[in-house]
């Protein structure tokens, strides 16, 4: 009967206690020390604990940490790190069943259940995760050892982790080795990898001797190992596997990725800004410790890849090393002698300054880790304090003056709509069924208002019964919040919100993804009432759909589609502008980061209204290198304004202005009509 | 009260003014009116040396040491003893650092009414440039005693020259004690850059320019052209190019050949100093800017765009 | 050091002017204020030697539309004192009126330092500062960008054209017009502006009647004469291009 005999060949019973009380100690040694760096936490941050919905956030452990969808969206190391850290944590299960079988179960049922079929089953899966494993290890060494891709932190501690795992994994296998080689039972094959490595040990009574002193060696090196893994793992990136599914497990599930957390407030309702350790959240410093150095939004990031300072695995590693190297001897409760974060650890204004909130980081990152929210509290420090380029400003002045960065007159922002025909409803008014929220760029720049008037001339041809605010719309905020601005964003909320309160309407529609982004995720509810927010895009598909509006011309043209980042990675609407654009006859050729990766133009951020800075090659014209490699594309469609300016004055800068032109979305769809 | 006009000359180091020519040019037509005499009022300097050209029928000279080196105190002071003394129909001095303060010490100090921005006085009506170019204002000279600060536009620096020199008379120095304010030093712009006073073709950026970035597309356009890239204060305020490539009334006068102004409004601060220019072309996307009324022509294109496209032009008509 | 800055709005250039039916003046209803520039550098001049030698700003500003929030802005900032000057304006509030409006405000306040903007776009009879210091009977500088405090002098440096700059000192107390602060204004947070609301308050001092003498009578206003207006170029930008290469050649100058 295939049976498991606990602690087969080792009789003294001595020897069992030492290794319970070594291993469990080492586990407990473990456990302490990781609090220890968990208190770091909240003795620094602060403390708001949520977690409202528990079994959804369990799901999403269960998601992001169990399965790992996000790790596995990269093949080579998806596979890897599945191996890797799923055969441990089968063998972990394994030993956790061994000692639940003979410790606890057979005392109380006096049977173990570690027998017959389910015995054997058992021992299956944990031989074929061996394999498994070193798949996964060959598969890291390799990639760390030769091939030594940029994005990861080449240091010695992931070297000697690797190695780590390695022995322990061998000298278990070893160990069951010697003990298939030595106890001989019938159910030896299956241990499929166990067995076959005994048939290679010298068999026969003379060898015996030899065989179980290798044994005992093994027996007793295997578990110190596992010792040494336990209490060192919180000083080693192997900490993660705590600090990730409780990152995971109190990241917000409910907040959508197109909204910004609102700055907290102190008792007396005062912003808290985050000018040291202390003013962080707890959850923002737990991002520190849960990042694993993967390196995946430092491939992502547009500013790195211009060569910009910014990386943004440096900016949570820098929260992160400051963490470690200030909060022991902090003291929060006196938060003004504590130092100024900015500056240190490489997180410099300049640095954060660069950021166009792309959101590519945040999509990318295998543990739920928020960049983007660290960057702009950072800059909502900056901005409390005054500290931001001449530039930006003047663009805040202008913004918050004129409710437009251009420093234009706000009588002047339905000028391009004066000499339409026929009158553009005045959503102010007389009821409209759509609410034509047209933005700065789209308004404001001359050599925008073009696409504006036809946008509004196809709206017209679609029976769309749509008005604007005229005069009283003003800048939609997204990205003054995202600057770090929140009292203007504020206030430009609440101006938009007047006017909207004051007109009759069943659905906004923007041009521009970035206030297509903050009015649907960021407006206050009462605001926006439940009517759906739409980009002109779904709005496009939706009548081409019904047959509201009719393309009579079939353009033929071959075009690559940029997805733009606050339509796109941020709120997932990626497949409307391609059938709308396929409605127009063209052909869709894919650039290669395309949907999800999509490489952002650069303009986000308030990017476009700051100095540009030192770069080795402006995201735009990457982009445009991109779309030209694709044979025969003539046209770079694009559904956003922004897009639109970055990507003509790109095109002109690389010198293709003969191979390749920028076309808004509408424009095609006017040609077609 | 007579029917003398006094012009207040200003210098600096050496040199008259432009404009203290133009107020002559305009206290020359006054007088006629009036039917009095223009008095150059001369504080301070070699005496022989700055009027040799004035357009006066005599310079009134005060030498002091108080009056060495310009000092609003000692100046107001001075000359309130002789407008006292000879009460003239009018006293013109240029709105500059210079005239605006002395003029308004002396207004409150007097009673004396005072018109800014004075473009010209003509029949007993005076006309102003205000808000930044945009607005003419026309009014009724006072009757009583009155102060003009003056600003170019009206007449021509030529017309304020003399080709002989006035007669010199050295007036009593006045009880200057009471002078609160003392002249320490000059202290020189950045030198070791070019100067745009001599260049033939200028191209000019301002507020269109948007980004300190374009300087590049701007320097290479001038390079195209073989002339220098200067600016109006809003550029030099933002630190994009140096006080010394300053055009304006806090900067430099020009008078190229040929000034392309890219991206400037045309207030007149700016606008004041570049009418010595030969051609002027203006390129600005706002078709009311006032640059417009001083160009000679114009396109309502975006600067960013125009440039390259201007360079490769030039470069392609040069033969490049 | 005690710092006082009358501030002066004006109209925003950026919105259109419209003359109104009198034809002499501005239309007041299309008109909108905005603090002058050069008194927003003379705020930030007062704030900077504030927070480098310590003291009082205070910052005074007429009652036009959109006092309140120049008024808040310099709080914000770290002005100490508010006061809004209040009284009947309607025929237009010219520099004489102001300066002597300012000036038993100002006497009483007894201030080591009067900083204010050099001048203002639409000013027609002469700069505000020069005024009230000679109804105060102390000197006044004008074009100052730097200015520095020592005992019972300051030291300031006055522009001249060209770059060229002059070092000056006066005795205190003394007036200064300025040019530029010694760095550009700083931006003040939305949300700094609106603490301040709630707990800074605006002191409303009224002038009762103005006395605007000293000035010229306005009899007509009107925007400039496009009789020299330029010739335009049309066309998209390569065509103007192509068009100014073909006038400069005609100049000689190619």
């Amino acid at each position: 009967m295939p049976i498991r005999i606990d602690f087969w060949g080792i009789p003294w019973e001595w020897a069992h206690l030492l290794i319970y009380v070594t291993v469990i100690g080492a586990g407990v040694v473990m456990l302490v020390r990781f609090y220890l760096q968990a208190r770091l936490w909240w003795k620094a941050g602060q403390v708001k604990l949520c977690w409202d919905r528990p079994l959804l956030r369990l799901w999403r452990v269960i998601q992001y940490a169990g399965i790992q969808t996000r790790v596995l969206e990269q093949k080579y190391p998806g596979v890897m790190h599945i191996a890797i850290a799923g055969s441990f944590f089968i063998f972990f299960l394994g030993t956790a069943f061994a000692v639940l079988n003979t410790r606890i179960y057979e005392p109380i049922f006096g049977d173990v259940f570690l027998k017959g079929g389910i015995y054997l089953f058992y021992e299956v899966v944990l031989d074929l995760f061996v394999p498994v494993f070193l798949l996964g290890f060959a598969l890291a060494g390799y990639r760390r050892w030769v091939v030594k891709p940029k994005r990861l932190t080449l240091e010695p501690k992931f070297t000697w982790m690797l190695i780590l795992l390695l022995a322990i994994v061998v000298t278990g296998t070893l160990v069951e080795a010697y003990r298939l080689a030595l106890q001989k039972p019938d159910w030896a094959p299956w241990s499929p990898v166990g067995y076959l490595i005994s048939l290679l040990l010298p068999s026969g009574d003379a060898a015996e001797a030899g065989l179980y002193s290798v044994y005992y060696f093994l027996y007793g090196f295997h578990p110190l190992l596992v010792v040494a893994a336990f209490i060192l793992l919180p000083s080693t990136p192997l900490l993660h596997v705590f600090t990730t599914p409780i990152n995971i497990f109190f990241s917000d599930p409910a907040r959508p990725v197109g909204q910004l957390a609102a700055i907290p407030a102190d008792k007396e309702g005062l912003p808290i800004y985050s000018r040291t350790l202390c003013n962080l959240t707890w959850s923002q410093l737990l991002n520190g410790d849960a990042c694993t150095e993967c390196g995946r939004c430092q491939d992502a990031c547009p500013a790195y890849a211009a060569g910009q300072p910014l990386n943004p695995k440096q900016v949570i590693l820098g929260v992160r090393d400051v963490l470690r190297r200030d909060a022991p001897a902090l003291d929060c409760s006196k938060p003004d002698k504590a130092p100024e974060l900015v500056g240190e650890a490489g997180l410099t204004e300049e640095i954060l300054w660069s950021c166009t909130s792309c959101g590519a980081c945040v999509a990318e990152c295998p543990v739920l880790i928020e960049h983007i929210g660290a960057i702009v509290d950072l800059r909502r420090y900056l901005v409390s304090e005054g500290r931001l380029d001449a530039m930006a400003q003047d663009a805040l002045n202008n913004l918050g003056r004129y409710g437009n960065s251009f420093g234009q007159s706000e009588r002047a922002r339905a000028k391009w709509a004066q000499a339409f025909e026929p009158k553009i409803k005045d959503a102010r008014k007389e009821p409209v069924e759509y609410l034509w929220f047209v933005g700065d760029y789209a308004s404001y720049n001359p050599a925008l208002t073009d696409i504006t008037a036809k946008t509004a001339e196809v709206l017209q041809r679609a029976g769309v019964d749509f008005g604007i605010l005229y005069e009283g719309e003003r800048n939609a905020g997204n990205d003054v919040r995202r600057v770090g601005e929140e009292g203007l964003f504020e206030m430009l909320v609440e101006k938009n919100s007047m006017a909207f309160a004051k007109s009759e309407f069943k659905a906004i529609v923007t041009t521009d993804p970035h206030s297509y982004n903050t009015l649907k995720n960021e407006y206050p509810s009462d605001a926006i009432g439940g009517r759906p927010v739409l980009h002109y895009a779904e709005l496009l598909d939706q009548l081409i759909a019904s047959g509201k509006l009719r393309l009579t011309k079939k353009l033929g043209y071959k075009i690559t589609y940029h997805d733009p980042c606050y339509l796109g990675r941020y709120n997932n609407v990626y497949d409307a502008p391609r059938r709308v654009i396929e409605a127009t006859g063209c052909e869709i050729v894919e650039m290669p980061r395309c949907r999800k990766h999509a490489l952002c133009c650069g303009a986000g951020g308030g990017r476009i209204w700051m100095e540009e800075g030192e770069m080795k090659e402006r995201p735009s014209e990457s982009r445009i290198k991109e779309a030209v490699a694709l044979e025969g594309v003539q046209v770079f469609v694009v559904a956003c304004p922004k897009d639109t300016t970055m990507y003509r004055d790109a095109v002109k800068t690389t010198g293709h202005e003969d191979r390749l032109v920028v076309k808004d979305l509408i424009e095609l769809v006017y040609e077609a009509l | 009260m007579n029917q003398d006009i006094f012009v207040l000359v200003e210098h600096l180091r050496g040199q008259v003014a432009d404009i203290t020519y133009v107020a002559l040019a305009q206290a020359q037509s006054l007088a006629v009116e009036t039917g009095g005499k223009v008095i150059a009022i001369l504080f301070g300097g070699n005496a022989v040396e700055l009027s040799k050209n004035l357009a006066a029928d005599i310079v009134l000279h005060v030498e002091s040491p108080v009056l060495a080196e310009y000092t609003c105190d000692a100046y107001a002071g001075a000359l309130t003893g002789l407008i006292k003394e000879k009460s003239p129909r009018a006293v013109l001095v240029g709105d500059t650092t210079i005239g605006a303060e002395v003029a308004g010490v002396l207004s409150a100090r007097l009673g004396m009414p005072l018109i800014s921005n004075c473009v010209s006085v003509k029949g007993g009506r005076f006309s102003a440039k205000i808000c930044g170019g945009k607005m003419m204002v026309e009014g009724e000279l006072p009757a009583e005693p009155v102060l003009v600060a003056m600003v170019p536009g009206g007449f021509k620096v030529e017309q304020g020259q003399a080709a002989k020199a006035p007669e010199i008379k050295t007036s009593p120095v006045p009880d200057l004690s009471g002078v609160r304010v003392t002249f320490k030093r000059y202290v020189e712009p950045e030198s070791g850059d070019i100067d745009i006073t001599t260049q033939r073709i200028l191209v000019g950026v301002g507020r269109g320019l948007q980004n300190g970035d374009n300087l590049e597309l701007a320097e290479e356009l001038a390079e195209a052209l073989g002339g220098a890239v200067c600016a109006s204060r809003p550029v030099v305020d933002q630190g994009w190019l140096p006080t010394t490539r300053l055009v304006g009334k806090s900067g430099k006068a020009v008078k190229p050949k040929l000034y392309l102004a890219l991206g400037i409004s045309g207030a007149p601060e700016h606008t004041e100093t570049i009418t010595g220019s030969e051609m002027i072309i203006a390129v600005n996307t706002d078709p009311a800017a006032p640059i417009f009324n001083l160009a000679r022509y114009g396109a309502e294109v975006d600067m960013l765009d125009l440039m390259p496209a201007l360079s490769e032009a030039v470069r392609k008509a040069k033969g490049g | 050091m005690k710092i006082v800055v009358p501030v002066q709005l004006v109209p925003d250039l950026v919105e259109e002017l419209v003359v109104d039916k009198s034809g002499k003046a501005l239309d007041l209803d299309t008109v909108r204020w905005i603090i002058s520039e050069p008194d927003d550098h003379a705020i930030e001049q007062a704030i900077l030697m504030k927070e480098k030698d310590g003291g009082e700003v205070i910052v005074l500003a007429p009652d036009f539309e959109g006092a309140d929030d120049v008024l808040f802005a310099a709080a914000a900032k770290g002005a100490d004192r508010l006061v809004k000057i209040t009284g009947d304006f309607e025929g237009g509030l010219n520099a004489h009126a102001l300066a002597r409006a300012l000036h038993p405000l100002v006497k009483d306040m007894n201030p080591d330092l009067v900083l204010t903007g050099v001048q203002t776009h639409n000013g027609l009879d002469g700069p505000v500062g020069a005024l009230l210091a000679e109804y105060l009977q102390i000197p006044y500088i004008g074009y100052v960008s730097n200015v520095s405090v020592q005992g019972n002098k300051a030291l300031v440096s006055k522009d001249y054209p060209g770059g060229l700059k002059a070092e000056m000192e006066v005795s205190l107390p003394a007036a200064l017009g300025i040019s530029s602060a010694e760095s550009a204004p700083r931006y003040v947070p939305i949300s700094k502006i609106r603490m301040v609301m709630k707990t800074s308050k605006v002191e409303d001092q009224d002038v009762g009647d103005l006395d605007p003498s000293g000035a010229a009578v306005v009899t007509r206003m009107s925007p400039p004469e496009s009789a020299e207006r330029a010739t335009m170029i049309t066309g998209k930008v390569d065509d103007v291009a192509v068009k100014i290469v073909a006038i400069i050649q005609e100049q000689g100058l190619l």
